[in-house]
């Protein structure tokens, strides 16, 4: 059975913007991905851990050096909008 | 006189070092095959060629100088076009980084770059890696050189195509459920996938992070050993980087299989296999065991689940990897009465379908309330698979399998569906899961003329068994075709 | 309002001094020109990749273990997945459910009671970029466009989060000057809150004294220093407690501190919880701290001012000065110096809380950049034991020493402070006063001793202040007693 999924929610934390139309055929795009995905479930896994890294490994750091940065040119010269050494954007609206 | 687009890495290098080749002559001779076939099978997105002739004229004079770094010196290759390239622009084959130029290069651009290798082009992909036949490209698809009414695989296609006509002597390609083997299979060339860890992913655009590693394409099994040992090794910006030796990879390469346990994968190499490929699998088996190798039979039942896993864990990895383009510091910028407003357009002008699918895909997996049934529960399973294959290598020495299900399938079939498509992955997906090396070798055509893939793995750091295994079977399959060949027409101007 | 008890919990943002950044090899600086320290992976560039500063590392656990806090044997960082421009790679990478450090506490002085307020964990994390909004006032909904300034991303940050065990916006803020107060200490911020390299969130609900249940909560942002971390979660106590008075429902929501007015305003109600998507980084591997390693740096740690306000009280320092010694540099600097000269340490102690913070108030000038110096305190302090100067001609002294006239001895000298050492002038002085009053003298004799105070008083006064009185006491008592 297709999996029921509140894409006009997912596609609003992802920050895409879709048309209902796109919303729907996503939807059941996802829905009928889901419902091969949803196999892991079939699996018992009580007691089992999790797996995040392939290659068990532990107290990968850098020591604290400096070590340079980019010139402004290089920092800038991607940027779809830049002022004054900032890159621009459209009003924030929102907190902090 | 061979062409020299034709040689292998292993014969220009002597080539030259006998004064009979030039770096400058034989990247000549690549351009020129680029020239030729790129308007038959668009296998790169970037061809720099002023840039590769400056640098092949640079190994000849280090050369002629007696500065010699090593195999790669003055070897054209290719690089797929999600590592970072200072200078040269970089897409992953996405609209959202139409025209990107990397302030930086990935750590393997430098080191090929130290040893001496000379970078042809960036080639085509699936965008952000994210596909099974280079279709999903926003720049076109690349064709099979076999046959160019068939896909040559992904989502390293444009590196596996290069490779096969002639246009670059060796790649590289990023595998994260198969993106080189798979290729490297359907184009009838080798393709290797290295132990998570062992090549540096600094600069490589990421799709899956834990998943995901550059590899080699090479048109022998020696040449990717080659190429592999140059890239390969600790990477202080990558913190997944091993460190420690780097595996003596040629070391052992012509020890040959005899006294070794080798075992075939059951659930990867019955249902839903293409009876050819079975066929040349069950072949290449019996070459092995002819050359001394014990072949048993090995039963991985969660593989069946891998897929599963695998189309959660990249998608949710990929919602994360992928968030970072959003207009604002970088590529593409859609226009937008606020950020917000302006961040969701631009992923939606710049994302292609499959992308925007798979983010979808991962935002749900990861999201509250679904975590655990979905995330959660794949990365267990991952857990259960990665058992089983250390048992497995408690008694044998490596694992076969068929790489690809089926040889390359025509261009459109599987496009609109992207279940099928997922499919193309069912056999090279679990040795991303565990981080195990693993090595596509072609052995055989198929009755239609395309290639068919001999899939070996090994356990983790096991690449120098992985690569005797291998070399063994290329001797073993004599796979001598090459593409093109075969299909006159992609070598008419 | 004592019909209401407060709950308060506190979530404090560090920025660590390293030199580099949290997982880069940019520094960490502050005013520079925008977007110069800034690199591939603290931008957020297609590729790059983060990689743990082990420097950072060893601030964090220096914190989490001056806090008391356990250290877990094994901790993950997260991505927690939010899209804001300010956040390059549109995830922050922080961690979740297995923080590095937690169940720790730290505790408190109020008016002479201490309370424990436990830390629920102490967690690493970076920091992001700065927006600023123009036009429109510079007020995020007026503006007119934003500029997105870096060079702070990936700056490490550590995020120390209490239990909700504070009860009051004076322990608020005597808790977070604690906090500033180890973490500087440590040595590993410089903990300006005006600067935000400290930031405060205050979590605040209020329910009827003696309910067990807890009320709906505000969280209390951009608050900015000491003074009005106690203001804000002052007036948020009271604004919640009248509206619940007046009928009202508390919602819970993110509310702004204004520091002109003095109020809390409304930012945005958390209609639905924010969905993190939290998951493990999977560009970074865990990090492991062995027994060996935890032990190795609580070993190293400094002492802490706790220790440092117990260890003055013992040399006999009274609780008051102690704090005030403690909480400024300086004063603790010149303190410690002086101690180690073998100076006295209640009257040091005293004249560095009394007079020296007074000259420094009065004179708008830092202790620390007045000539004085240890040995000044410590030959002062000389000369109110060998009865050179009277107590109050010290204060005197140390006043003029502030300001520059010179050392002590040439202070008391050119303002004519020593105190009279010869015997003779002194006693001619009591004989002089005695003869003047008889009347008191024959009172005395007869038993009333109170007139010893006022004679007293009139040789110091016919010494101009320079006798030492218990002297003159001593010679009265002699001369009418004896
Ligand atoms: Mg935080
Ligand atoms: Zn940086």
């Amino acid at each position: 059975m297709p999996v029921e999924i509140d894409i006009a929610k997912v596609a609003s934390l992802a920050r895409i913007a879709l048309s209902p139309e796109e919303l729907r055929r996503y939807g059941d795009q996802l829905g009928a991905i889901l419902e091969h995905a949803e196999r892991v479930q079939q699996l018992p896994t009580a007691g089992i851990p999790p797996t995040s890294h392939p290659v068990p490994m532990t107290n990968a750091f850098r020591d604290d050096v400096v070590t340079g940065s980019l010139p402004l040119a290089d920092v800038l010269a991607g940027a779809p909008e830049a002022e004054d050494g900032y890159f621009r954007v459209p009003p924030v609206l929102g907190d902090s | 006189m061979t062409d020299p687009a034709d040689l292998t890495i292993k014969a220009a290098g002597a080539a030259m070092r006998a004064g009979e080749l030039t770096s400058v002559d034989l990247t000549e001779a690549v351009l020129d095959r680029a020239r030729i076939t790129e308007s038959h099978l668009h296998a790169f997105l970037t061809l720099d060629q002023d840039g590769a002739k400056a640098a092949a004229a640079a190994a000849d004079a280090a050369l002629t100088g007696g500065a010699d770094a090593g195999p790669l010196h003055g070897i054209p290759i290719a690089l797929k076009d999600n590592m970072c390239t200072k200078g040269i622009e970089t897409t992953a084959s996405s609209q959202i980084l139409s025209g990107w130029i990397p302030p930086y290069n990935a750590t393997v651009v430098d080191r090929l770059g130290a040893a001496g290798a000379v970078v042809v082009g960036k080639t085509n992909l699936d965008e952000f890696a994210m596909g099974s036949s280079t279709e999903n490209s926003a720049y076109g698809t690349t064709r099979n050189p076999w046959d160019p009414e068939t896909v040559p695989g992904g989502s390293s296609g444009g590196s596996a195509a290069a490779v096969a006509v002639g246009s670059a002597l060796g790649a590289f390609g990023s595998d994260t459920g198969g993106s080189i083997r798979q290729p490297a299979a359907l184009c009838g060339v080798v393709g290797m996938k290295p132990t998570y860890g062992l090549v540096s992913r600094y600069g490589l655009i990421a799709f899956a992070s834990s998943l995901d590693q550059i590899g080699p394409f090479a048109r022998s099994v020696e040449d990717a050993a080659v190429l592999l040992e140059a890239i390969a090794g600790f990477d202080i910006h990558d913190a997944t980087s091993i460190r420690g030796d780097v595996p003596n990879i040629r070391g052992s390469l012509h020890d040959g299989v005899a006294g070794l346990k080798v075992g075939i994968v059951t659930e990867l190499s019955t249902t839903g296999i293409d009876a050819e490929v079975r066929a040349a699998v069950d072949q290449t088996v019996d070459g092995l065991s002819n050359a001394g190798a014990e072949v048993v039979d090995v039963s991985l039942p969660s593989c069946e689940y891998g897929l599963s896993a695998y189309y959660l864990i990249a998608p949710a990895e990929c919602s994360a990897n992928l968030a970072r383009f959003d207009g604002v510091r970088f590529g593409l910028r859609a226009e937008g009465a606020t950020t917000e407003e302006m961040m969701a357009a631009t992923r939606a002008e710049g994302f292609g379908p499959e992308v925007i699918r798979r983010i979808l895909l991962g935002t749900y997996a990861l999201s509250a309330g679904y975590y655990d049934a979905f995330y959660g529960q794949a990365q267990r399973v991952r857990t259960l698979i990665r058992r089983e294959f250390a048992a497995a290598y408690e008694d044998v020495d490596v694992l076969v399998a068929p790489t690809s299900p089926t040889t390359a399938f025509p261009v459109g079939e599987r496009a609109a569906d992207p279940i099928a498509m997922y499919y193309s992955d069912v056999c090279t997906i679990p040795v991303n899961l565990t981080g195990d090396p693993a090595i596509s070798v072609p052995v055989a055509l198929d009755s239609k003329g395309l290639p068919i893939g001999f899939q070996v793995m090994a356990p983790a750091l096991g690449e120098e068994r992985l690569f005797q295994v291998a070399q063994t079977v290329e001797d073993i399959a004599g796979f001598t075709a090459r593409a093109g060949l075969a299909s006159s027409e992609v070598l008419q101007p | 309002m004592s019909d209401y008890e407060a709950v308060i919990g506190i979530e404090t943002h560090v920025e660590l001094m390293t030199r580099s950044k949290m997982f880069c090899g940019c520094p960490v600086a502050f005013g520079e020109a925008p977007n110069t320290t800034t690199c591939p992976v603290c931008l957020g560039l297609p590729g790059a990749m983060p990689v743990p500063n082990a420097e950072a590392i060893e601030g964090i656990l220096k914190i989490g273990t001056a806090l008391d806090c356990h250290v877990a044997d094994t901790s993950y960082f997260h991505r927690k997945n939010y899209f804001y421009p300010d956040l390059p790679k549109n995830y922050q990478i922080s961690q979740y459910d297995v923080p590095i450090c937690h169940d720790g506490s730290i505790s408190i002085d109020v008016d002479g009671a201490a309370t424990r307020i436990g830390i629920t964990r102490v967690h690493m994390e970076e920091d992001t970029g700065k927006s600023i909004h123009m036009g429109g006032g510079g007020r995020i909904h007026d503006a007119e466009y934003s500029l997105l300034d870096f060079n702070r991303s990936g700056v490490p940050l550590v995020e120390i989060v209490t239990e909700p065990d504070i009860r009051s916006a004076e322990q608020a803020r005597v808790y977070g000057a604690e906090l500033q107060r180890i973490v500087r200490t440590l040595g590993v911020s410089d903990a300006r809150l005006e600067e935000g390299s400290m930031r405060f969130d205050a979590n605040i609900s209020v329910r009827p004294t003696g309910s067990e249940v807890l009320g709906t909560r505000a969280e209390i942002k951009n608050v900015n220093s000491l003074r009005s971390l106690q203001r804000a979660v002052a007036f948020e106590i009271a604004r919640q407690i009248e509206l619940i008075e007046s009928g009202g429902t508390v919602v819970q929501e993110t509310r702004h501190w204004n520091e002109e007015s003095g109020t809390t305003t409304s930012m945005r109600s958390k209609e639905e919880s924010e969905d993190y998507r939290y998951f493990q980084e999977p560009d970074l591997v865990p990090i492991e701290v062995s027994a060996e390693w935890r032990d190795a740096v609580v070993a190293a740690l400094p002492e802490l001012p706790a220790a440092q306000r117990a260890r003055y009280q013992a040399l006999g320092v009274d609780a008051r000065v102690a704090g005030v010694l403690v909480a400024t540099d300086e004063l603790g600097a010149l303190f410690e110096e002086a101690m180690a000269a073998g100076g006295d340490p209640r009257l040091i102690g005293n004249w560095l809380s009394g007079e020296a913070v007074a000259w420094s108030r009065a004179e708008g000038v830092e202790v620390g950049a007045s000539p004085v110096t240890a040995s000044h305190l410590v030959e002062l302090a000389a000369m109110v034991a060998d009865a050179t100067l009277s107590a109050s001609a010290a204060k005197q002294v140390l006043t003029g020493v502030l300001g520059g006239e010179g050392s002590p001895a040439e202070v008391a000298e050119a303002r004519d402070l020593v105190q009279i050492s010869d015997q003779g002038v002194i006693a001619a002085a009591v004989d002089e006063v005695l003869a003047a009053h008889p009347d008191a003298v024959d009172g005395i004799r007869g038993g009333d001793m109170k007139p010893i105070g006022f004679l007293v008083g009139q040789v110091m006064r016919a010494t101009g202040g320079k006798a030492d009185p218990k002297q003159v006491q001593q010679l009265i008592r002699d001369k009418t007693t004896g």
